[in-house]
């Protein structure tokens, strides 16, 4: 399913960044910095025209050859972006969807665990885990 | 309120007024100045009050500006904490909010009048802490005081910063 998932802290910086391929890992690093102009924009967007693009997932940023990128923004201001193989023609809208939702799930009890500090890279098992069965199914 | 409500609440009070004597005794035996006790249970609250936010934040659409952020403190935050909205919520619109509660929960318990004044804000400091870590998490960096005349009514005053 996907290649590449990341979380970044809302001061830009990667909390959290995993990739299949292992070889290609810079690539999908560059891929997700990216990104981040993209999300910048959608979200200073969203005050001025509509209101009901308030919502926290934000859909497709950007196509590329062989990637589709996608990206989700808590309230807090941190990003979530998903990078998905082109090829997988299968993968609908919905499932991106939910993907992000479980994602802010797992992150969110990462979150209130008191053993971790906010704005520190994510080392819980769990959490790895979850984002490891997210990407394994069809590759 | 059903009962279970009700316990849940009243394990969160005990809880923290525990945490007030126990982080008060250190200061009563010398060991620490009662000017960090304050700091310690702020800095207590900031971090659940980081933790909570996210919690709450997760199925919400995004927020506008900082008064729509504010008005989801004084609303959903303030009934999820403490079972009741602020009462008054005023502003300058040049960052500073003034948040009353006539009622406020942690106090309620204490007096209802001028008795205890003195312990007040012992009382007050993990909230204070509470309301810091919400905004901080939500990207708006404050400074939050508190003032109580008579109890159990509170002020909570808070100042954003500026970037």
């Amino acid at each position: 399913m996907a290649v590449c998932v990341a979380v970044i802290a809302k001061e830009n910086y990667p909390l959290y960044i995993k990739t299949v391929p292992t070889e290609n890992e810079l690539k999908f690093h560059y891929t997700v910095h990216t990104s981040l102009d993209v999300v910048e924009e959608k979200i200073s967007a969203v005050g001025k025209a509509l209101v009901d693009q308030r919502e926290l997932y934000l859909g497709l940023l950007y196509p590329t050859e062989d990637y589709k990128v996608y990206g989700y923004v808590t309230n807090t201001k941190v990003k979530f972006v998903i990078v998905v193989d082109s090829s997988n023609i299968a993968l609908r809208d919905n499932e991106i969807r939910s993907m992000f939702r479980k994602l802010h799930n797992s992150y969110t009890d990462v979150m209130c665990n008191p053993f971790y500090n906010p704005g520190e890279v994510i080392q819980s098992k769990v959490f790895d885990n979850m984002v490891s069965g997210m990407m394994v199914q069809v590759c | 309120m059903n009962k279970q409500e009700m316990a849940d609440e009243a394990l969160f009070q005990l809880l923290h007024t525990e945490m007030v004597s126990y982080v008060y005794k250190w200061a009563e035996q010398g060991e620490m100045e009662s000017g960090r006790c304050v700091t310690k249970l702020e800095n207590m609250g900031f971090r659940v009050g980081q933790g909570l936010i996210e919690r709450f934040t997760k199925d919400t659409a995004r927020f506008k500006d900082e008064l729509d952020v504010m008005k989801f403190i004084c609303k959903d935050f303030w009934t999820s904490v403490f079972k009741k909205q602020i009462d008054n919520l005023r502003t300058n619109h040049q960052g500073i909010y003034v948040l009353q509660d006539n009622k406020f929960r942690l106090l309620t318990q204490l007096s209802a009048g001028k008795q205890y004044l003195e312990h007040a804000p012992k009382y007050l400091a993990f909230t204070c802490g509470l309301v810091r870590g919400a905004l901080s998490n939500l990207g708006i960096k404050s400074i939050v005081t508190v003032e109580v005349t008579t109890m159990p009514a509170c002020k909570f005053q808070v100042m954003i910063q500026k970037m």
